[in-house]
């Protein structure tokens, strides 16, 4: 439809406010309270404008621009001069308490109130009073507190509760002296609290692990990447100065994590400046251990031609790196450096995607769907924003509902909260223990794998009767069958989520059934599954054998040398399978960013690039290949990707060297060719040597101050900015200004917007997709064609056996993590590790509430924990805290014996 | 004498006690509704002309009829009995001494909006009355008034009654919501309106507790003969609550064809002003209305006599009128200082802004700063001006009704005082210790002593 902004006619889409079109029109106009994410609730009242009835109206009404819809024909002004009085006015009154502190902010630079005061032209202040002070609160390791800087926009709390819905941040007080924060001093409980530090305008919520090595954004060199921590890929921006990683930033991705972050990914980062990098090549049981690079080839050249080559790859490494060491090794000698068990399930799942006939969900869908049936994930802490995504399907499917029952639009946040009050859309949580997102849930339900499987096939055998062959149902199972069913039937998009982590393929049959049963013409199924790292999906879909097989092989033909990627075994296999392996090869080649038990059993241990010091490409647990790129600059240590360092062995061992420097692009274009599975993955970036109008796009804003003098100590020439050549990004500040292609944007910035809410200048319209589509690019296709895929493979009803239980993980949305518990801040807030049984349990063990028990696996004594009672816990399963050193290498989805 | 339909029993010995009020009359209107059909009784209302009393003078009929009706949704009646403003004090005395006069517009106004709950939200400082209403809605249930089918009528309503925790906010009737679900008190966005979507997202009327016992005699006597008191618009009885430099201070209840000089000076209301000293000016209807000095009290600026109902008194718009608004009646007299009067009603407001909209929460600290230099003989020229430019900037601008009120008293003291406003800046150290005392704009009229 058409409206008239001082007097300029514009093309707008209906059902938008008139910020919202505005902004999308790349008009500026000054905001605060609204949030693209969270919408209007008018309470700042900073982006008024004029609208006028018709054009011969010439004294108007001031409105607020958030809480007005676009009509027909409508006609305002931004230019009017009583709206930019009241504009600047409406800055005024938020400084007569904000502090002038902005040289010794944080957020200085990067600060929205700073970017509005600027666009309303306030500049002289007539209040001449005393200014408020607060007390600031301890808020945990993760976010500062400065409350004097608060400008009241409501944001804070409006996310924390609302959004994510946190219950201990909170408005106290009233007047000019409200106040945001805890009732009393404390650790944040939210996994999603480190959103705070971008949602709010200004410096009240900051980044404090930023404080510990505080840069400006200004001079910060910056670049896209994808997150490490879990499956679900979210975008982050890299930030470097002084070649130390300084924060993460939220990328945009309009199909993945939007706005958000969860706390794992946004400050998971520090293990890149952990004191336990390996930075140096090591040639091991030689007098000087430290060897040069050429050394290193020689050496690794004798050891890979000598013998037969096995190579171990990662579900933490990229595409790259994986491909290159089955090049190296042969496609026959290429193994998932996981368990049989993981492995087994991993291939499920990409069997299941790739029959084409239920949808692979992103984020973004998940929160527009109208039922959601998770069935034996946790995935609040093995995929947080995943969880964030749900709570907004479940809170916006009621609000939805409320608007149309009233006709008020969806951005009109306040309004909608009224009407949708404690209504919630369907949400049914069947999983082994209880999770956070059980509060949100209309049904929950806690049972043994197998039984949770049953319960999927008895919805699956409810929804399209006569597809499973029936077994033995109970009447209370079919009963919760069919309350589950009838939900999942009203809806339109219903999603169902599973996931890996509790080692059961029944379970993610059983969801796949459920999900394929409810895919009817009029109904557009999607499913999601979990899975454990980064890139497992990408990993799974190479479709190698496991480290098991790996390991019976070595056993079995001997002599053998072992390349290691990026992969610590004892994570993944029991100690001593993996001690076994290891006795079992001549030589073991490991390359890796961090020292491990793995890189211990290294003769030779080469330096592998992090995500900030390398270029990748990941798939995440959707199918989404996603480019991650370099960001410290290497200009001194051997570190390099190990596609690098694989593929320079390659064409040693093959005797191709040529001169000619190596891409991704390149690799990717081979990986293409020899896997046709990631066909069109060379499109998941613009190639390296992309430029526009023959400039690369910089990683650094034009601002970047101290180019000249940062290796001043060294030389006082300014030496040449580093280029390692793999990507359309520079390493200056030089370069093309204009928006880059989505997949490429290393920070937002635009004139006059230096805080993260430039994102609105990149997106195509406010809350939509990156200008040129969302990066990312989806390797599994829908098949219309698709027959519909049952398995039907209904298991027995889990028994509790004596003396033997079900050991299954109990992972935590902070601690769980194998890198990220390299920031000292999330190892405090990681949980101590215990076991967690019900009291029948306990009962049948003779045991007690905080006693220490062992777990005793295959003859393998694993440290004692102690002992929780759990009542939803089922009799006959232990939990244990995953991801902790302590749980490492645990065969979980077995049945162990327990000792006193 | 004026006539009185609230007030009239107000003074029978034990009248706030069912047997003495059933003798005198009482719940004859609930025998009278419940014959009714509740749209006839919203006719009946409608009929009767009766304005809101708590303020905005909203015709309560219309209210009443907005309410939605959905299939199988409760509807709710608030009272709302927040009653906060400086200078109103007309609800409590209701409440204090005639509990079943409210008691029974309740159970009409009811059965008329189909409400079962209906819930009376009270502020926190009246800390005596609610067990006042609760003894009274006891006795009320213990006759048959109120529970499980009314006199055999097959309608069911209880009233519950609410403590407020001393917001003055919470009299906005969204905020009042808020609270009454036990949430913060701040004011919602409308739409929805409580009328479609109120407490518990039910449809919801709220109305001030003196509208809802003005409906009693409504009933009554009928809306036909109710509109035939008071003159135009301004139909039935109002009550005044009448305070500051007057002889007689209290509540009384005139039916708005009386001048407002007769309010002032005849010793059937005010009794005139006390100690021989001449009126200055006067806030009629509440503090957040504007202040009139005497020479535009008595007389409109078109020299017509100002009389006390809607009409009248806003006679003139915000230039040389007020409102009536809640019937807060506050006289100042020659030794008031128009600045410091203005300095306390914006610390009032200031301290009552719920903080959720900035020109409502940043602008009434501003200017109670401002007003304070002003007073203390620290303000400047140039503090005038701002004072106004702020006020102005806030007016219209908010979210609720209370950066109004607070923007309004600050305006309406410059826009008539301003000569005493300059006068603090030109004086600082005279102020502190004079006043500024009549100057023109005095009442014309001589001291009747």
């Amino acid at each position: 439809m058409f409206i008239h902004i001082d007097n300029k006619t514009y093309t707008v889409k209906a059902g938008k406010n008139l910020l919202e079109a505005c902004l999308t029109l790349d008009l500026d106009l000054p905001y605060f309270c609204w949030h693209p994410a969270m919408g209007s609730v008018g309470a700042c009242r900073q982006c008024a404008v004029k609208v006028y009835k018709d054009e011969n109206d010439m004294k108007g009404r001031l409105v607020m621009s958030c809480m007005e819809t676009v009509t027909e024909g409508l006609r305002l002004s931004i230019e009017d001069k009583t709206a930019k009085a009241f504009r600047e006015q409406v800055i005024e009154w938020l400084m007569t308490n904000h502090p002038h502190d902005c040289p010794v902010c944080d957020e200085g630079g990067a600060c929205h109130l700073q970017d509005m005061t600027v666009m309303t032209g306030h500049d002289y202040r007539r209040y001449n009073y005393k200014k408020r002070t607060y007390t600031n609160q301890y808020l945990g390791p993760l976010i500062n507190h400065e409350m004097n800087r608060c400008i009241q926009c409501y944001r804070c709390v409006r996310y924390y509760r609302d959004y994510a819905g946190g219950d201990d941040l909170n408005v106290f007080a009233a007047h000019n002296h409200v106040y945001f924060g805890r009732e009393k001093d404390g650790v944040l409980q939210s996994p999603f609290s480190g959103n705070l530090s971008e949602v709010c305008p200004t410096g009240v919520f900051t980044d404090k692990t930023l404080k510990e090595h505080y840069t400006r954004k200004w001079d910060l060199t910056m670049a896209p990447s994808v997150c490490n921590h879990c499956s679900v890929g979210c975008n982050t921006i890299a930030a470097e100065r002084y070649g130390q990683l300084r924060c993460m930033l939220n990328r945009y991705n309009g199909d993945v994590n939007g706005y958000f972050l969860c706390d794992r990914g946004r400050f998971g980062y520090e293990f890149v400046n952990s004191e336990n990098r390996i930075k140096q090549a090591l040639i091991r049981s030689r007098t000087n251990e430290a060897a040069t690079e050429s050394e290193i080839m020689e050496h690794v050249q004798s050891l890979i031609s000598m013998s037969k080559v096995v190579g171990i790859g990662s579900p933490r490494a990229s595409l790259e790196s994986n491909f290159a060491l089955m090049q190296l090794v042969g496609k026959e000698n290429f193994y998932q450096g996981i368990s049989e068990d993981e492995a087994h399930l991993n291939r499920l799942v990409v069997e299941m995607l790739r029959s084409g006939c239920v949808h692979s969900v992103s984020l973004k869908e998940i929160e527009q769907a109208d039922a959601v049936l998770i069935i034996g994930e946790d995935i609040w802490n093995t995929a947080p924003m995943m969880a964030l995504a749900v709570r907004q399907a479940v809170v916006k499917t009621a609000a939805s509902q409320a608007s149309q029952e009233i006709k008020i639009p969806v951005w009109l946040d306040s309004a909608i909260k009224e009407l949708a009050q404690e209504e919630k859309g369907f949400l049914a949580t069947l999983t082994i223990a209880t999770s956070p997102i059980d509060d949100i849930a209309t049904h929950s339900w806690h049972a043994a794998p197998d039984d949770l499987a049953r319960l999927g096939f008895a919805i699956a055998s409810y929804l399209q009767p006569g597809k499973i062959v029936n077994t033995d149902f109970s009447e209370a199972l079919l009963d919760k069958a069919k309350k589950i069913g009838d939900a999942l039937k009203k809806a339109k998009n219903p999603v169902v989520i599973t996931g890996t982590s509790c080692y059961n393929d029944n379970v993610i049959k059983a969801a796949f059934d459920v999900a394929v049963a409810l895919n009817t013409g009029e109904r557009k199924t999607s499913f999601s599954c979990v899975m454990t790292e980064c890139n497992s999906m990408g990993l799974a879909m190479m479709g190698s054998p496991s480290f098991s097989v790996a390991n019976e092989n070595i056993k079995t033909n001997g002599h053998a040398t072992a390349v290691i990627l990026e992969n610590d075994v004892y994570k993944h296999i029991p100690s001593a399978n993996a001690d076994e392996f290891f006795n079992s090869c001549d030589h073991v080649i490991v390359l890796d960013a961090l020292h491990n038990a793995t890189t211990e059993k290294a003769q030779v241990l080469l330096p592998a690039a992090t995500f900030a010091d390398g270029d990748g490409t990941l798939v995440n647990n959707e199918g989404r290949a996603q480019r991650f790129f370099q960001v410290i600059p290497n200009t001194t240590s051997q570190v390099q990707e190990s596609w690098r360092w694989l593929k320079k062995l390659q064409t040693l061992k093959l005797h191709t060297l040529n001169g000619h420097a190596l891409h991704p692009d390149d690799l990717l274009r081979e990986m293409e060719t020899a896997l046709p599975q990631f066909e069109g993955i060379t499109n998941v970036s613009p190639k390296h040597d992309f430029t526009i109008h023959g400039e690369k796009i910089p990683r650094e804003p034009h601002r970047y101050s101290g180019r000249t003098a940062i290796l001043a100590n060294k030389n006082v020439s300014e030496p040449k900015p580093f280029n390692d050549g793999d990507s359309p990004l520079s390493f200056t500040m030089e370069g093309y200004k204009g928006t880059p292609p989505s997949g490429v944007v290393p920070f937002f910035w635009s004139p006059g917007w230096n805080s993260v809410q430039s994102v609105n200048k990149y997106q195509e319209e406010t809350n939509g997709a990156l200008r040129g589509g969302n990066p990312g690019l989806q390797l599994f296709k829908n098949k219309s064609d698709a027959r519909d895929l049952f398995f039907n493979d209904v298991p027995e009803s889990f028994v509790v056996a004596k003396d033997r239980w079900l050991l299954l993980p109990k992972y935590d949305a902070l601690g769980s993590g194998e890198l990220s518990s390299y920031t000292a801040a999330l190892k405090t807030l990681s949980p101590q590790p215990f076991a967690s049984m019900s009291t029948g349990s306990l009962q049948a063990l003779n045991a007690k509430d905080g006693d220490m028990l062992q777990i005793v696996d295959a003859g393998i004594m694993y440290g004692s924990l102690p002992v929780k009672a759990d009542e939803n816990v089922c009799d006959g399963v232990v939990l244990v805290t995953a991801g902790l050193r302590e749980s490492m290498g645990m065969s979980w989805g077995t049945r162990v014996q327990i000792k006193k | 004498m004026g006539v009185k339909l609230l007030l009239d029993k107000a003074h029978v010995e034990g009248i706030r006690y069912y047997d003495v009020y059933r003798r005198e009359g009482g719940y004859r209107s609930v025998e009278k509704a419940l014959k009714m059909s509740p749209a006839d009784i919203v006719e009946e209302v409608k009929k009767s002309g009766l304005r809101g009393r708590g303020g905005a003078g909203f015709p309560a009929g219309m209210k009443w009829s907005f309410i939605a009706k959905p299939e199988g949704v409760p509807r709710h009646l608030v009272c709302n009995a927040d009653e906060s403003e400086p200078g109103t004090f007309k609800d409590r005395y209701l409440m204090e001494f005639l509990p079943h006069l409210l008691i029974e517009g309740l159970i009409v106004a009811s059965f008329a909006l189909g409400s079962n709950a209906t819930y009376i939200y009270i502020r926190g400082e009246y800390a005596w009355i609610p067990d006042i209403l609760e003894q009274a809605i006891n006795e009320a249930k213990a006759n048959g008034w109120l529970g499980k089918n009314i006199q055999g009528s097959g309608f069911d309503c209880e009233i519950y009654v609410q403590r407020g925790a001393g917001a003055y906010i919470c009299g906005e009737e969204t905020a009042l919501i808020e609270s009454l679900e036990g949430k913060r008190g701040n004011p919602r966005i409308k739409p929805p309106f409580p009328a479609v979507k109120g407490v518990w997202d039910r449809p919801t009327v709220v109305n001030n507790v003196e509208t809802l016992a003005a409906v009693v005699p409504v009933i009554n006597m009928g809306g036909e003969a109710y509109s035939k008191i008071g003159v135009g618009k301004s139909t039935g009885t109002k009550l005044i609550s009448a305070c500051g430099n007057i002889n007689k201070p209290g509540v009384y209840e005139i039916d708005m064809t009386i001048s407002v000089e007769e309010f002032v000076y005849s010793d059937e209301y005010c009794g005139g002003i006390p100690n021989g000293k001449r009126l200055k000016a006067c806030i009629p209807g509440g503090s957040s209305v504007p202040i009139l000095p005497a020479n535009l009290l008595f007389k409109t600026a078109k020299g017509e006599q100002r009389m006390m109902n809607y009409e009248s008194l806003s006679d003139g718009g915000f230039a040389t009128g007020s409102m009536m608004g809640s019937g807060g009646f506050i006289v100042l007299d020659e030794d008031q200082c128009v600045v410091k009067h203005t300095l306390t009603l914006a610390r009032f407001y200031r301290h009552e802004s719920c903080g959720q909209c900035s020109p409502c929460r940043e602008g009434t600290g501003w200017m109670e700063k401002i007003l304070k230099n002003i007073e203390t003989g620290k303000g400047k020229m140039t503090d005038i001006d701002l004072l106004w430019d702020i006020q102005r900037k806030i007016e219209g601008n908010t979210i609720c009704p209370l950066g109004d009120a607070a923007a309004w008293p600050v305006a309406a003291a410059i826009r008539h005082f301003r000569d005493e406003f300059e006068w603090h800046v030109n004086n600082p150290e005279l102020c502190l210790t004079q006043n500024f005392g009549l100057a023109h704009y005095a009442d014309a009229r001589e001291v009747v002593a």
